[in-house]
């Protein structure tokens, strides 16, 4: 029987993530753990994980200006966003899934909770995609801008234009969900759930404008690399990847 | 050695992540009819004052009944089932806070000293007002023996390994577990790190 491969995954870096309880997003307060988290020894449990084969299954869908099927165009400010995914190391990771969810050019999401923020839907948009990472570990979605919209955390609270992100990564552990913010968005300082994160880290969370990823009488271009947890020990690879 | 690169932080999954992450079907991880037959795991997750969370995101993982894992890692030389990817996602219902997955009960897979784990499928947990996911296992109430020597039981104090065990409440066919999810409270749910 051949022996499985057991990778020692370097920690969780929770000091580069928020805290699980931050009042000033309220929700959090009675949603979070109250006791230690218990530490555990990596098994092949942690260390496998979805990724690999959620990537067999899924299909890239990464044009949300015309993928609602309906032959019309979305509206709003069309945009493309692209990058890497890494490991901490620096290593690409081919074969990674991400899946986006965001709102409107107007800051409407087209789910069927109720909202009161009268803003108007787009028929030509749902706001969600799929991509899947090339052998570089790059992806690159078409979209829309989306819009800031108002949540009832406190009084005139507006979210500042954001994009959803869902990666499994290649084992457990790796499992990330965020969400990436537009450079010089005046709300973003105001916005508690981009501050839940340490001071050190936000700026990890927002895209740079990047004009050569423009395209002339077309679409602005953001970059954007999202950096999961690596294995421990690994060697930095200036040149690797 | 310091990693060269930081960390993405985490964000919450907010309310609307149903538009992308959880499709309908995504919780049954085996058809009817599967080799050594299905279970069933439901539960609700509550929040610090037991009030169900109503927009819940869970997440499993699990070997199949042979043991093995669907990954390119786990090369051992066991059986996979056509179609199991071991992966299942569901959400908890808005009305209720009750969630559900069927599926079919993993085998045993080594622990870090060599001896078996006992069967047990890893659980994320996200939602809205979480920044972080919560990672937790599902052990089960029936396997009793291997439950007292599972090197990461053992690691929870004893009187909150409960939190961790799901409970076999109809022993028919399909099999029915419950498994709720706690924050807070002398009851809470176990969550690891690792
Ligand atoms: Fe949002």
């Amino acid at each position: 029987m051949s022996e499985p491969l057991i990778r020692h995954y370097g920690p969780r870096a929770y000091a580069d993530h928020p805290p699980f309880s931050y009042p000033d997003y309220r929700s959090t307060v009675k949603r979070s753990p109250t006791h230690d988290l218990i530490e555990i020894v990596q098994t092949l449990s942690e260390t496998t994980g979805p990724g690999p084969a959620w990537a067999e299954i899924s299909e890239e869908d990464s044009d949300l200006t015309t993928n609602t099927g309906t032959g019309n165009p979305a509206i709003g400010e069309r945009i493309i966003v692209t990058g890497r995914v890494l490991d901490e190391n620096g290593h690409a990771l081919p074969g990674t899934v991400l899946e986006i969810w965001q709102a409107n050019a107007s800051g409407r999401y087209a789910h069927w909770r109720e909202t009161e923020f009268p803003a108007p839907l787009d028929p030509n948009f749902v706001g969600v995609g799929q991509c899947l990472t090339d052998a570089e570990g790059g992806y690159r979605f078409t979209t829309i801008k989306p819009g800031p919209y108002p949540w009832g955390n406190h009084p005139n609270a507006w979210r500042p234009s954001h994009i959803h992100f869902s990666i499994l990564g290649p084992s457990l552990g790796t499992r990330l969900v965020t969400q990436m913010y537009f450079p010089g968005d005046p709300l973003i300082p105001l916005d508690p759930i981009f501050n839940s994160a340490p001071p050190h880290a936000r700026d990890r969370m927002i895209a740079g404008y990047d004009h050569t990823v423009t395209e002339e009488n077309w679409a602005l271009g953001y970059r954007w690399d999202i950096v999961l947890r690596g294995e421990q020990g690994t060697p930095m690879h200036g040149d690797a990847d | 050695m310091k990693a060269p690169l930081g960390q993405t932080p985490s964000q919450t999954v907010g309310p609307y992540f149903t538009l992308r992450v959880y499709r309908e079907g995504d919780e049954i991880l085996v058809p009817e009819g599967f080799p050594g037959g299905r279970i069933v795991i439901e539960g609700k997750v509550l929040d610090g004052e037991r009030k169900h969370i109503e927009d819940a995101l869970l997440e499993i993982w699990q070997a199949n009944p042979a043991g093995r894992y669907r990954h390119p890692d786990d090369t051992r030389d066991l059986a996979l089932n056509d179609g199991f990817t071991g992966f299942g996602r569901t959400v908890s219902d808005f009305e209720t806070g009750e969630y559900r997955f069927v599926t079919a009960k993993p085998g045993r897979v080594p622990d870090a000293e060599g001896a078996l784990q006992a069967p047990h499928i890893s659980l994320i947990v996200q939602g809205r007002g979480m920044l972080n996911p919560v990672f937790t296992r599902i052990y089960f109430s029936d396997e009793e023996e291997a439950n007292r020597d599972d090197l990461t039981l053992r690691r929870v104090p004893a009187h909150r390994r409960d939190s961790l065990i799901a409970r076999l409440v109809d022993d028919q066919n399909p099999k029915i577990y419950r498994f709720d999810v706690l924050f807070q409270g002398e009851d809470e749910t176990v969550f690891f790190d690792f």
